[in-house]
């Protein structure tokens, strides 16, 4: 337990260190960066809590994410801009409006709600089914998302959405994010559905219910999704479907995979990882397109080099830079050794 | 009678091309157990290459064998990047780096060539049409179904009758067991990639062959419809791939004949909610492989 909130702290201090850091040098790139990378946090945290803790893979996470960003949307629109934004609203919904923050929480409750009904049946399958059923599911909402024009304005992009993030708030629900993470994972539902993770036939025969368990981190994991959803679409304030499909899945996975599926520290270090190296690559095309020493624009120099480091890191270390301990366990034990006149010695679990 | 016949020609070459593209993805799966999601950008590479050649005088036939053959190349280099390092590691692992390469693929070609699309010779014959018993269809249609038709032929007789396709089938039943009786393990699963890599390749030059240009994103619709029909065939069993292949094409057409537009919109959330029904009721699809054996 102590070494828990030892990680905790730890965890919740890279947070703050970030938004001090970010205040402080006020450029405003950094602020924009700073809150993007919160939101990710939030999003790639949702994801490990249900691949983490259940081993299973999920691709419809950031189908999630969108549920969220539109139930918010749709709902914080002011009324003078939603005749233009969303001509086709249903009249039951077009007199309705609520505040920004009314609306971020909705949407990560309708998230969590339409993961509640629709995974359920999903949830009783393992291994590859379970990986396509959940490409399937990607594809499914992102078909939805793209065609029912009266909620989502189609394939357009939707605009006009109030803008009410900022560093702030962002950063306040990442470190709620990392806080849930950690209790759903020491949780007495995320230490069994971690055994079912590690024997499945195991843990069902001494009465773990595989399929329930999986589905409380599941619309957990979604309820995260949607708020990170909710939060990006009120900072970004105009955004298509495009903005939740395969391209943004392939990224959060990367954060996730790279730190380490099986731990929130791993997700924590992977989405700063991450996010800072795609800057900086960003930084690199940008100026590399401004010098024009290539004949065309450079595009997906980005991805080319996050897809080659996810490659090498599952290659080196199939588990991410944080398999098994979260960083405060690591800590711990390295302090207890240390104390006893020992050498910390490698390859030791 | 001709609408009948115009259905049932549309049918066959639809279900032509999605068979192919079911086996090649089925054939890695039986083996390994483990979803290649780089498959669909062997179809776009060999829609590179062929790009890359256009403006060379060769005949049409030889490019399009380039095309097939930098297909079965791209489907041995992912075994040896994508697979091979992690294969014996964690399950999720190679799922993630099969993931990774599609997207290095596809951002390589965004990168080196262009994210517009770009042209690819076609012979003459694709563009042409054959009128017979009151019906015209284009006659890359009938290409499409005699291709298929050989291939499939072909490679049923392998799977039956050579030793490298005993062995393949061995494998698929139980991988410990046929290493232990000589198999060399790294040999068949190459094969296997080369074999989903030659498919890969035959279905772009029909597949492209439709549309006359390739796009950095082409292989996503191929990998979509290879996953749906091998899940509704059987994800284990090469002649449930088949079926599932034309089962599909049946459905997509069937559908498209009969669906008012405003609803066929939505074409792709009904069949892919159709996909996670049938894993529900039946996770091992509608043809059942081989028992599952130990994968290493």
């Amino acid at each position: 337990m102590k070494d828990t909130r030892l990680s905790l702290v730890i965890l919740i201090a890279f947070v703050i260190v970030l938004v001090a850091g970010a205040e402080i040098a006020e450029i405003r790139l950094f602020v924009r960066i700073a809150t993007n990378l919160s939101i990710s946090l939030i999003l790639v945290l949702g994801l490990q809590v249900f691949m983490g803790n259940s081993g299973i893979l999920s691709f419809a996470h950031i189908g999630f994410m969108g549920v969220g960003a539109y139930a918010s949307a749709v709902l914080t629109i002011p009324l003078q801009m939603r005749g233009m934004a969303l001509p086709d609203l249903y009249p039951i919904m077009a007199g309705l409006q609520v505040s920004p923050y009314v609306g971020i929480l909705i949407g990560g409750l309708t998230a969590a709600a339409v993961a509640a009904l629709v995974s359920y049946p999903l949830m009783r399958l393992s291994d590859a089914a379970a990986v396509i059923t959940s490409f399937a599911l990607l594809v499914v909402l992102h078909t939805v998302m793209l065609q029912w024009s009266a909620i989502t304005n189609g394939p357009r992009t939707l605009f006009g959405i109030p803008k009410a993030t900022d560093l702030y708030l962002a950063a306040g629900f990442a470190i709620l994010a990392i806080i849930g993470a950690m209790l759903f994972r020491e949780s007495r539902t995320g230490l069994l559905l971690r055994a079912t993770r590690d024997d499945e036939i195991g843990a069902g025969a001494i009465g773990a219910n595989v399929s329930r368990l999986r589905w409380k981190a599941f619309v957990l994991s979604a309820l995260f999704a949607g708020i990170a959803g909710a939060l990006w679409g009120h900072f970004i304030t105009s955004f298509s479907p495009k903005a939740f499909y395969l391209k943004e899945t392939f990224v959060i996975l990367g954060m996730l995979v790279i730190g380490g599926a099986p731990t929130v520290t791993g997700a924590v270090i992977g989405t700063f990882l991450v996010v800072f190296s795609f800057e900086a690559l960003r930084a690199v095309e940008a100026s590399l397109n401004a010098a024009k020493i290539f004949t065309g624009q450079v595009v997906g120099l980005t991805e080319v080099v996050l897809a080659l480091a996810m490659i090498a890191i599952l290659i080196l270390r199939p588990g991410g830079l944080f398999a098994t301990m979260e960083i405060g366990v690591l800590l711990g034990r390295r302090r207890k050794k240390s104390n006893e006149g020992e050498k910390p010695s490698e390859g030791e679990k | 009678m001709a609408v009948y016949l115009q259905f049932i020609i549309d049918v066959l070459s639809l279900g032509g091309a999605y068979a192919l593209m079911a086996l090649g993805l089925v054939i890695v799966y039986g083996i390994l157990r483990l979803v290649n999601f780089a498959y669909g950008e062997l179809i776009m590479v060999s829609g590179y290459t062929m790009f890359l050649l256009g403006d060379s005088a060769l005949p049409w036939i030889v490019m399009a064998a380039a095309g097939v053959f930098m297909a079965i190349v791209g489907g041995i280099v992912t075994d040896y990047v994508a697979f091979r390092p992690v294969r014996t590691k964690s399950v999720t692992a190679v799922l993630i780096t099969s993931f990774a390469f599609s997207t290095l693929l596809q951002n390589a070609a965004l990168l080196f060539i262009s994210p517009r699309p770009r042209n690819v010779p076609l012979p003459d014959i694709f563009s042409e049409t054959v009128r017979f018993a009151g019906v015209v269809t284009p006659a890359r249609n009938l290409i499409t179904i005699a291709a298929a038709v050989i291939l499939l032929a072909v490679f049923a007789w392998m799977m039956k009758r050579t030793v490298l396709g005993v062995a393949m089938r061995a494998a698929a039943t139980h991988f410990t067991m046929a290493r232990m009786l000589g198999v060399s393990a790294n040999l068949i699963i190459s094969t296997a990639f080369a074999i989903s890599g030659l498919f890969a390749g035959i279905v772009s030059l029909f597949w492209i062959g439709r549309i006359g240009s390739v796009v950095p994103g082409i292989g996503l619709e191929p990998l979509l419809i290879a996953f749906i029909a091998t899940v509704i065939g059987g994800m284990r069993s090469l002649q449930g791939a088949v079926l599932g292949g034309f089962l599909l094409a049946f459905i997509d057409t069937g559908l498209n004949y009969s669906l008012p537009q405003d609803l066929l919109k939505f074409l792709d959330a009904f069949t892919f909610s159709l996909v996670i029904l049938i894993l529900l009721w039946r996770p091992a699809g509608l043809m059942k492989g081989p028992a599952s054996g130990q994968r290493t």
